[in-house]
């Protein structure tokens, strides 16, 4: 009776609008994810700049004094982009991109835990790190939890250093790590504290025990929080 | 397998956007032809129709809806109404007695058997050309039968004209909620108007030529939604359904989720049977839009939330997992975390973005809508009840409507 006659350019000039709405998602996507990805890579470049000042400084004042020994890079620093890291990787998927930054964020923590070293070595100093090894490659539900561990016992100890590596980063110097430790996957979660190597699940107390009598490290208070 | 629940995910994102840009296209198609008649609307010819209030223990709201009834700005001799009590155990007998009295109304007693069978009663007994029923919870604006009529006298070939139907005195946040779905609902069913595809003639006050029930047999039980099923009968024979945006009816809303939850349960598990008692009309093009876009565009959506909303519970499952797990390895230290805002954090993923353009041309049709309905402030607060609200409960009753479905069980009335 009616006259029910359909509209069928409107359906495609819909769709075209959809689509146009679709692409428009995906390109402000992309436009986020890259700037994100360039927030990363100007940190890690801040932190590739402040670590060459520090060995050449460290070089250049070293034969004098032990005084002036420089600090090397923050620890909060080298955290925050771990954990960017870890984000983009689970949220901006796993892109080539993501991937060659967690290697170069590999190799900036074991040129910063030489230069700790050697730092130590020569003035005695003793800086407080672990070494973690854990992977994303399977899953890993014990590295989920000392992770969760590890990031409490920064956040109680912010000189402690913790330089986490995933094992299935195809990089040699983390390939030389693994070798120099005898780390296998079969093992992980692992660590390395004060030489030692400690494998599977650790916990809070045990190695905040264990920090403080290796490093005599001063846990911050929630008081000297509040007045900052 | 989550790349494929991402495919899914990414289809019915992309059809729920599809769906609203339809609709925001079809408003530009037609804006100029949304008018809200304001003053006395006067038609050349006035008919005589016959209403049907069917009363099933209605004893607190009937006799208001029937003065209103009364009020209605019509000449009293065309306006018959049929007072029908369909085996009330409560007083509603004893109060739709006292309305003998006026010479326009009839009652009628008779044994419990569904709205449906008090509608074919009227039907039965009614002899004008029009016929229309009006639920007794609701109450109609004095223009609105003549702003109806009017639909009728412009065109010849309209069968049915549904009314603009608004929450009654909104008293809670699930009514203010439900007021503003409404509201929302005032404009997507003018735009399914203007495209022919009007799947429901809502049982407060839509008016039918009686022509409708003489070609095409009374009322059905039909999952309890007979208003649904005569609006498919008509689309699958091309009866012309119009919707009339300034005929306003007030409708009493339920007031606690529950009862909201039980109702919504029958209409949407009437939908789905219905849909599936007519799936032979889908996609075929004689039916028109109502064929390609309403009975699609409601499958898709019932899908989308029912999946989005499993979505977001695997979500949350997800973060209180992981703060379970937080607190079994590190007790109350994680409290320590700092809650400093990061932007870095904030999810850019595109589906986002979808979401956001879905939210605005919704938001979109409710302050439209709630133009149409004449509100004072076009925008208010209690606009956002209706997101919680909904968002929380809508995906459960459409689950269990889709649990019934396939079990065939059929929810009880109320």
């Amino acid at each position: 009776m009616s006259s029910n006659n359909i509209d069928w350019k409107k359906y495609v000039i819909v769709l075209l609008i959809t689509t146009g709405l679709f692409f428009t998602a995906i390109y402000l996507s992309n436009y986020f994810g890259d700037k994100k990805i360039n927030q990363l890579k100007t940190i890690q470049d801040q932190i590739a700049i402040d670590i060459l000042s520090s060995e050449t400084q460290f070089s250049l004042l070293s034969e004098l004094s032990c005084k002036n020994i420089p600090d090397s890079v923050f620890s909060s620093e080298l955290a925050e982009l771990g954990n960017k890291l870890e984000w983009s990787q689970e949220n901006l998927g796993d892109t080539g991109e993501v991937s060659y930054l967690k290697k170069y964020y590999s190799l900036l923590q074991i040129k910063d835990y030489l230069l700790a070293k050697r730092i130590s070595e020569r003035c005695g100093i003793k800086s407080a790190f672990i070494l973690y090894f854990y992977t994303t490659a399977e899953n890993c539900s014990l590295c989920k939890e000392e992770s969760i561990v590890l990031g409490t016992l920064r956040m109680k100890y912010p000189e402690l250093r913790v330089y986490s590596f995933d094992y299935s980063t195809d990089l040699s110097a983390v390939t030389s790590m693994l070798q120099i430790y005898k780390i296998k996957d079969t093992v992980l979660p692992a660590m390395v504290i004060d030489g030692e190597v400690l494998t599977g699940f650790h916990s809070l107390e045990s190695l905040e025990t264990r920090i403080k009598e290796s490093f005599k490290l001063q846990e911050i208070k929630p008081e000297a929080k509040s007045v900052e | 397998m989550a790349s494929i629940s991402n495919v899914i995910f990414y289809i019915l994102t992309f059809l729920s956007v599809y769906v609203q840009v339809f609709f925001f296209v079809t408003f530009l198609e037609n804006r100029k032809k949304i008018v809200i008649r304001n003053g006395k609307t006067k038609l050349g010819f006035y008919p005589s129709v016959t209403i049907v209030v069917p009363c099933w223990n209605e004893e607190n709201t009937v006799a208001e809806t029937v003065r209103s009834l009364l009020d209605l700005n019509y000449p009293k001799d065309k306006v018959n109404i049929f007072l029908i009590n369909d085996g009330s155990t409560d007083n509603t007998k004893n109060v739709i007695d006292k309305f003998t009295e006026f010479p326009n109304i009839k009652v009628f007693h008779k044994e419990n058997g569904g709205k449906f069978t008090a509608l074919n009663l009227g039907l039965e007994k009614s002899e004008t050309d029009f016929f229309g029923c009006l639920d007794a919870d609701s109450l109609v604006d004095p223009d609105a039968l003549v702003r109806i009529m009017g639909y009728f006298e412009k065109d010849a070939l309209t069968m049915a004209v549904a009314p603009a139907v608004v929450v009654h005195n909104p008293g809670n946040i699930v009514q203010k909620a439900q007021q503003t779905e409404y509201n929302m609902g005032l404009f997507f069913k003018k735009m399914l108007g203007f495209l022919g595809a009007i799947n429901v003639t809502p049982g407060p006050f839509t008016i039918f030529r009686k022509k409708v029930f003489n070609d095409l047999g009374p009322y059905k039980h039909a999952h309890s939604t007979e208003d649904m099923e005569i609006a498919y009968r008509m689309q699958k024979h091309n009866y012309k359904i119009e919707n009339c945006n300034d005929a306003f009816i007030y409708t009493n809303t339920p007031k606690t989720v529950k009862k909201l939850y039980r109702q919504r349960l029958r209409w949407i598990y009437g939908f789905l049977n219905n849909t599936i008692d007519y799936r032979s009309v889908l996609f075929r093009k004689k039916y028109g839009n109502f064929a390609f876009f309403t009975l699609p565009m409601g499958i898709a959506s019932i899908f989308s939330v029912s999946y989005l909303f499993g979505r977001i519970v695997y979500n949350i499952g997800h973060f209180f997992y992981f703060k379970i797990l937080q607190f079994r390895v590190v007790g109350f230290n994680f409290e320590m975390n700092k809650f400093d805002f990061d932007p870095f954090f904030i999810n850019t993923e595109s589906f986002i973005f979808m979401v956001v353009f879905v939210y605005i041309l919704v938001m979109f049709a409710i302050l439209f809508g709630r133009k149409m309905a004449q509100e004072r402030k076009v925008f208010s607060l209690s606009v956002l009840y209706f997101f919680p609200i909904f968002g929380i409960v809508a995906p459960v009753w459409f689950l269990k409507a889709i649990y019934n479905t396939i079990l065939s069980r059929k929810p009880s009335w109320r």
